[in-house]
C-alpha cells in the first residue's frame, strides 16, 4: 500500500466506528484481506469497551498470525513465544490478581505446542481469559495441518487431504477443556460468522474473570482465505458450512452466577 | 546456621524481597521449592507449581512484567527447556533470577556433582548469551550471590543466574544469614513493565512489547543496543578470586565447587613451597577475561591447569579468552564426577615433577 493509499485509508478509518480500545495508529491492521482475526479482535475490543476495563487489561498474543496483534490495542500487551502465551498471562495474573489477563492464540499454539499449558491452566482454574482462533491450519507458516484440520481437508502437509487414520481426527478444544475445568469455568465456542453472539461470549468470558469465578476459554471459528485458497463466497461456505457443522457453536460451561441456575 | 544449599537459596530469596517463585520439580533443586512454599504464606509471598519448566520460565516472566520480583530454579533437562523463556527475557530485557543446580549430563544422567551446564547456562538459547551468571562455591556465596542476583537483574535488566550444583544444593554447611539492609545493602525494587500506573492513552501511552521483527536491520539495531549495554555493564559486574605470585609457574583455573577445591589445593601447595597460584571466575558470564589476560601477560611462562567437572566447557572459554597468548595449557577434566583437593594436588605434583 502506498503512502497516499494509506492516508486515504486512514481518512476512511477516522470516520469508522472503531472500538475505543483499538489503537487507530496501527490501523489498517496487518492481517490478510478476509482474515477472521480482525473480526474476533473487534468483538474483543467492543467487549473490553463495554466492560470499561481498558485500564486493567494485560493482553498477550502468541506466535503465528496472532502475533500481528502485538500493537493492535490501546492496552498494554506482550508478544510471547509460540504456545507460551497462557503461561505468561497466568504468571502475571498470579502475581497481580488485579490485572485482567487475556491470552490470544491460534489453534497450533493452544492445541499443539502449547496444549499442556491450556490443559494445566484450565485444570488449575487460573483466572484468565484464553481466546483461541481456530482456522483449521497453521497460517503464518504456510498452511500446514493443525490439530483442527478437518478430515479430507487439503493443507501444505496433507496435500491429498487429512486422513484421520494416519494423523488423527480434529481436536475439539472447548469440549476437552470443559471435561477438565473446575466449577466456575466459562467455556464456549463462537464464530466470526456470528458476530453478536461471539461478542457476547467474549464479554461473558471477561466477566467470568472480573468476578473471579474461574478459568475462561473461548474458541473462535475463524477464516483463512489465503491458505484455504478460497474466494469470499467459498470462505463463508467453508466457515459456516463445514466448520460450524463439525465444531458446534455454543456455550459448553456457564458458571452459576451467569445463568442464575445450576452449571450445565 | 547449619543448612543445605537449597534451603539457603530459599532464605536468600526471602531476604531479597522476592515476591513469587514459579517452579517445576527436578532434582537436585527441589528443596528450594519445598522451603519457599513453606515460608511464602507467612511472608505474603507467592508460589506456583507449573506443568513443566517452559511454563515455570514463562509464568515467571509474566510476574516480572507486572512488576514483581520473581525467580525460578531448575537443573539439567529442565535447564534445557528454560532456555526458551530465557531467550525471550534476553530479547525483551526482562529481569528475573534463575537458579541452576547443575546435575550430570547429557540426558537424565545423575543428580549430584557436575559442572556440565556451564555452556548451556552461559550461552544457551538462540541468541548471544546476554545474561549474567554467578558460579558459587559455598553456602555463604549461595546466600550472598542470590541476594546480589536480584539486584543485578533488576538494575541491568538481563536474565541473571545463580549457578550451583547438586553437591552445593544437598550438602549442609554453616552459613550466616543476614538482612541486606543490616549490612547496608540497598535492594533495588521491581517496577511494572506492563500494567504500571495510569490509564493507557489518557495518562500514558500503552506499552507494547514484541520479540518478532519485520526486517533484519530492525533486529540488528535492537540487538546491538542490548550488546552495547551488556559490554558496558561487564566491567561493573565481573568478579573473580585469584592468588598468584610473581614466581608462580602454574595457575589453577576452576569455577564453582571445583574452584573451591582448586583454591584449597593451591593454598596447601603454596604452604609446602610449590609455585602454584589459582584463578577462579565468580562471574562465568560475563567472564573476567581481562583479569585472566593480565595474569597471563605478566608471565608468558605461566602454565595454566584448567580443572572442571565437565569435558572442556570452562576450557573452551579460557582458550577463547586467551587467544593469542602463548601460555601452556594443561587440563584435569572430570565430567560429572567430583574433583577433590587431593586429586588436584596430585595432578599438580605430577605435572611439576615431570617438568621440573
Amino acid at each position: 500500500m502506498s503512502a497516499e493509499d494509506l492516508s486515504v485509508h486512514r481518512g476512511i478509518l477516522e470516520n469508522l466506528n472503531m472500538p475505543v480500545s483499538w489503537r487507530k495508529e496501527t490501523k489498517p491492521h496487518r492481517f490478510c484481506p478476509g482474515c477472521g482475526h480482525g473480526i474476533a479482535l473487534k468483538a474483543l475490543g467492543e467487549a473490553v469497551d463495554e466492560l470499561g476495563i481498558l485500564d486493567r487489561v494485560l493482553y498477550g498474543c502468541d506466535i503465528g498470525c496472532s502475533l500481528l496483534s502485538w500493537d493492535f490495542f490501546n492496552f498494554d500487551s506482550v508478544q510471547t513465544h509460540h504456545g507460551r502465551t497462557i503461561p505468561v498471562i497466568v504468571g502475571a495474573k498470579r502475581a497481580r490478581p488485579d490485572v485482567i489477563g487475556i491470552a490470544y492464540m491460534g489453534d497450533g499454539g493452544g492445541y499443539a505446542i502449547g496444549a499442556q499449558h491450556l490443559v494445566s491452566a484450565a485444570m488449575r482454574g487460573d483466572r484468565i481469559t484464553a481466546i483461541l482462533a481456530n482456522n483449521t491450519l497453521y497460517a503464518m507458516t504456510g498452511g500446514q495441518m493443525a490439530p483442527t484440520t478437518l478430515p479430507g481437508q487439503k493443507t501444505a502437509t496433507t496435500p491429498y487431504g487429512r486422513e484421520p487414520q494416519k494423523s488423527g481426527a480434529p481436536l475439539h478444544g472447548p469440549e476437552l477443556v470443559a471435561a477438565i475445568a473446575p466449577p466456575g469455568s466459562y467455556i464456549a465456542r463462537g464464530s466470526v460468522g456470528n458476530y453478536n453472539q461471539l461478542k457476547q461470549y467474549l464479554k461473558k468470558a471477561l466477566e467470568n474473570q472480573l468476578t473471579g469465578s474461574g478459568f475462561s476459554f473461548v474458541e473462535v471459528l475463524s477464516a483463512c482465505p489465503t491458505n484455504w485458497r478460497t474466494n469470499a463466497k467459498e470462505t463463508w461456505e467453508f466457515l459456516r458450512g463445514k466448520m460450524e457443522s463439525h465444531f458446534k457453536v455454543g456455550e459448553l460451561r456457564v458458571p452459576e452466577q451467569q445463568t442464575g441456575g445450576e452449571e450445565n | 546456621m547449619f543448612m543445605t544449599g537449597n534451603e539457603v537459596i530459599a532464605w536468600a530469596a526471602l531476604a531479597a524481597d522476592a515476591d513469587f517463585m514459579y517452579g517445576y520439580p527436578i532434582t537436585p533443586q527441589n528443596e528450594i521449592m519445598h522451603y519457599w512454599s513453606r515460608l511464602a504464606p507467612h511472608f505474603g509471598r507467592g508460589f506456583l507449581q507449573t506443568e513443566d519448566e517452559l511454563s515455570a520460565g514463562f509464568t515467571m516472566l509474566g510476574g516480572v512484567l507486572v512488576g514483581k520480583k520473581c525467580f525460578t530454579a531448575t537443573a539439567g533437562p529442565g535447564n534445557i527447556l528454560m532456555q526458551e523463556p530465557v531467550a525471550m527475557a534476553e530479547m525483551m530485557r526482562l529481569p528475573g533470577v534463575w537458579v541452576i543446580q547443575q546435575r550430570g549430563g547429557p540426558s537424565t544422567a545423575t543428580v549430584i556433582y557436575s559442572q556440565q551446564e556451564l555452556r548451556l547456562t552461559t550461552t544457551g538459547g538462540n541468541g548471544e548469551g546476554l545474561r549474567i551468571v554467578y558460579s558459587t562455591s559455598s553456602h555463604q556465596e549461595l546466600f550472598e550471590y542470590t541476594l546480589k542476583a536480584f539486584n543485578v537483574a533488576w538494575k541491568y535488566r538481563f536474565p541473571t543466574f545463580v549457578l550451583g550444583d547438586g553437591y552445593q544444593a544437598k550438602m549442609r554447611e554453616t552459613v550466616t544469614l543476614f538482612r541486606p539492609e543490616k549490612r547496608g545493602w540497598e535492594m533495588i525494587p521491581a517496577e511494572p513493565i506492563l500494567r504500571g500506573p495510569g490509564v493507557p492513552c489518557i495518562e500514558r501511552d500503552p506499552v507494547h512489547l514484541r520479540n518478532t521483527f519485520n526486517i533484519e536491520e530492525e533486529l540488528y539495531e535492537t540487538l546491538m543496543k542490548h550488546v552495547e549495554d551488556y559490554e558496558r555493564l561487564t566491567p561493573e559486574v565481573v568478579e573473580w578470586e585469584a592468588k598468584v605470585r610473581a614466581d608462580d609457574t602454574l595457575l589453577l583455573v576452576a569455577h564453582g565447587i571445583v574452584g573451591r577445591a582448586a583454591k584449597d589445593a593451591a593454598e596447601r601447595l603454596q604452604r609446602d613451597g610449590w609455585p602454584v597460584g589459582y584463578f577462579r571466575p565468580v562471574t562465568v558470564r560475563p567472564f573476567p577475561g581481562e583479569a585472566l589476560r593480565k595474569i597471563a601477560a605478566a608471565n608468558p611462562e605461566l602454565r595454566l591447569l584448567v580443572v572442571e567437572s565437565a569435558y572442556g566447557q570452562l576450557l573452551s572459554i579460557v582458550k577463547a579468552e586467551l587467544y593469542g597468548y602463548a601460555n601452556p595449557l594443561e587440563t584435569l577434566l572430570r565430567p560429572g564426577v567430583g574433583v577433590t583437593t587431593e586429586e588436584i594436588e596430585e595432578t599438580v605434583r605430577r605435572l611439576e615433577k615431570r617438568e621440573g
